[in-house]
């Protein structure tokens, strides 16, 4: 009695599961025609350019729509592959990664580690919540704010260099420093937010660990060694895995926004040559075929990086 | 180990103590620093600001740069704009991802595993920015407000999270009782579910709003004529653009130069303002936030 005028209740085992699955689908038509916008607009949004990455294989033509286009096969990939650009694009993408790894990764780690080792509670709230605050800046500001800070005409960056009898430098224009300014500013925008993670994962260590370690007479920091970290340890090969199925895509707004002709050896990375090449230029097929080729690299990492942090750390993101 | 009287353990505690807060004090210089100093330079005689001698303080406070800001038609029109697709868009977002994520949560739907399936693949893998960019052009959606909120209607990732709250949030038990009750799904949403997740949709508010008042990238692409920009697209002339040319007029331009400097401070504040204003509000619901994205990322 209570099942049929419960359509949330569990349908009894029939004998017929077929003749179950359809009631009980029936029976919550209403969440599937909530669910029916967003499957379509997903549909379209996310596999309507799935479908269109056709075009890479193509020579696609506007005027005759991607099924009109002639096929090409591999043609637009090993264009790229051959090209001139191929390697220097290939280089500034992943090198900019890879020092974001290497420099900006372990720094929300180790602010965590510190707002947790703060003990007026007060304080700590103060320093998170401040570090927090550049998140919510928008690229197009946080740009502008290193030209103001970095400009070699009255930036205070410069004015300190002078006051030292150095002469300005020419950061923005400068090949050399794209890397150095494009990572340290991401570190300043984005280290208090990325901390949260890790703060939230300390606080549910279990504080019986750091007794014990501390009956063992373990110093402050070497309970930091052998309780702490190990005890974020999981989330922090979850990022890590995440962080590297992204090593082909960059900060791909800012970088467009802190390019110019002087820094391009530096900062000519995949992702803008895609804009400029392809929306710009109007190059569909070819700088699609990038794009493809771009996602691709990035999928076989992390499946890859993946498999191997399931097998030596344990930690696995499926 | 080394044998440490309770007095020198007592005296590296108090150390180590001091260590810890210095380097948060000074964590917290440097991420306070700039933002003074764009406040400062915002109010103070745009000459001193160049040689280098606003250094915390403003020095000769002066209002010329806000007058010309507010008397600036172009950047209140693109604001009025930025307002108006932020609360457009954010409407879309919370009703689209709401619609998604509350039949998800169900545990009693079929077929739920599949539909997660077929949405957080999206995450791993896109067509990527050029076919989009034809697809958005082919529903002739280019050089209206449409292209900005349509195409990210969904965050999928914030999708996840609103599933996760809905999940782990609210009692089974309640909804299970509703429905005994005679109580349909959409008024289970409507009545139950909303009004229990608050904290969840501030969260929501903050992360899809914040994203559409500073993005600038979809306006660039699909917006063509300049009365549609949005207020980054307008800053993006000002504090990027503009930079070259501003440098070659040294001699009789020299006073609007320096003010088209102090311009771009004031224009960093008045569009950062707003999501200043809101943060200590939502401030405590996103930490919130963050975690439940985590915890079932």
């Amino acid at each position: 009695m209570k099942s049929t005028a419960n359509p949330v209740g569990v349908a009894p085992r029939s004998k017929s599961r077929r003749s179950s699955l359809y009631k009980s689908i029936v029976s919550r038509y209403d969440l599937y025609l909530m669910l029916l916008v967003p499957i379509v607009w997903y549909l379209v949004f996310h596999y309507g350019p799935m479908y269109g990455l056709q075009i890479a294989f193509k020579n696609f033509v506007p005027t005759k729509g991607i099924l009109g286009s002639k096929w090409v096969g591999l043609d637009n990939f090993e264009r790229f592959v051959q090209s001139y650009y191929f390697w220097r694009l290939l280089w500034n993408t992943v090198s900019i990664n890879l020092f974001s790894l290497l420099f900006a990764f372990p720094v929300p780690i180790v602010l965590a580690l510190l707002v947790n080792e703060i003990r007026n509670k007060a304080f700590s709230k103060v320093v998170q919540n401040i570090t927090y605050i550049p998140h919510f800046i928008s690229v197009v500001v946080m740009v502008g704010m290193l030209m103001l800070f970095l400009s070699s005409r009255g930036g205070p960056v410069n004015t300190i260099i002078q006051a030292f009898g150095g002469s300005p430098v020419r950061f923005m224009e400068s090949a050399g420093w794209f890397k150095p300014i494009f990572i340290s500013s991401n570190i300043w925008q984005n280290m208090g937010w990325q901390s949260i993670i890790y703060i939230a994962a300390l606080s549910g260590v279990n504080p019986q660990l750091y007794e014990a370690a501390k009956m063992d007479g373990a110093s402050r920091l070497r309970r930091i060694w052998h309780v702490s970290v190990p005890g974020i340890l999981p989330v922090i090969v979850i990022l890590l895995i995440l962080d590297i199925g992204q090593l082909m895509n960059v900060g791909f707004e800012k970088i467009l926004l802190m390019q110019n002709n002087l820094n391009l050896e530096a900062s000519d990375v995949i992702s803008t040559f895609v804009y400029t090449k392809g929306i710009l230029q109007g190059e569909y097929s070819y700088t699609a075929a990038i794009g493809l080729f771009n996602s691709f690299v990035n999928l076989t990492l992390l499946v890859l990086v993946n498999r191997f942090a399931r097998k030596k750390a344990e930690t696995s993101l499926w | 180990m080394r044998e440490q009287t309770p007095g020198q353990r007592n005296a590296d505690e108090k150390i180590f103590d001091a260590v810890v807060n210095i380097w948060a004090a000074l964590i917290v210089v440097v991420v306070l620093y700039p933002l003074i100093f764009i406040v400062s330079a915002s109010f103070s005689d745009p000459a001193l600001v160049l040689n280098g001698e606003v250094i915390l303080l403003p020095k000769h406070i002066t209002l010329d740069a806000y007058k010309n800001v507010f008397q600036n038609g172009q950047i209140w029109h693109s604001y009025g704009n930025t307002i108006l697709y932020t609360v457009v868009g954010t409407l879309i977002n919370l009703l689209m991802t709401t619609l998604a994520a509350y039949p998800l949560s169900r545990p009693d739907l079929p077929g739920r595993k599949g539909l997660m399936f077929f949405i957080t693949l999206t995450m791993f893998f896109s067509g990527g920015i050029i076919p989009s960019y034809l697809l958005v052009k082919q529903l002739g959606m280019v050089d209206t407000m449409w292209a900005l909120v349509i195409p990210g209607a969904i965050g999928t990732y914030n999708l996840i999270v609103m599933r996760t709250y809905f999940q782990t949030s609210i009692p089974w038990e309640i909804q299970e009782a509703a429905h005994i009750d005679g109580c349909s799904n959409w008024k289970l949403l409507s009545h139950v579910i909303l009004p229990l997740s608050k904290p969840i949709m501030a969260v929501m508010v903050l992360f899809y709003a914040v994203g559409h008042w500073n993005s600038f990238f979809n306006a660039l692409i699909y917006i063509r004529s300049k009365d549609l920009y949005p207020l980054q697209l307008v800053m993006r002339e000002m504090l990027l653009i503009s930079q070259a040319d501003s440098f070659d007029s040294s001699t009789g331009m020299a006073n609007k130069v320096l003010l088209a400097e102090s311009i771009k401070y004031v224009v960093i504040i008045i569009s950062s303002l707003p999501v200043l204003v809101m943060y200590p509000f939502v401030q405590k619901h996103f930490v919130k936030g963050v975690m439940i994205g985590s915890l079932k990322g």
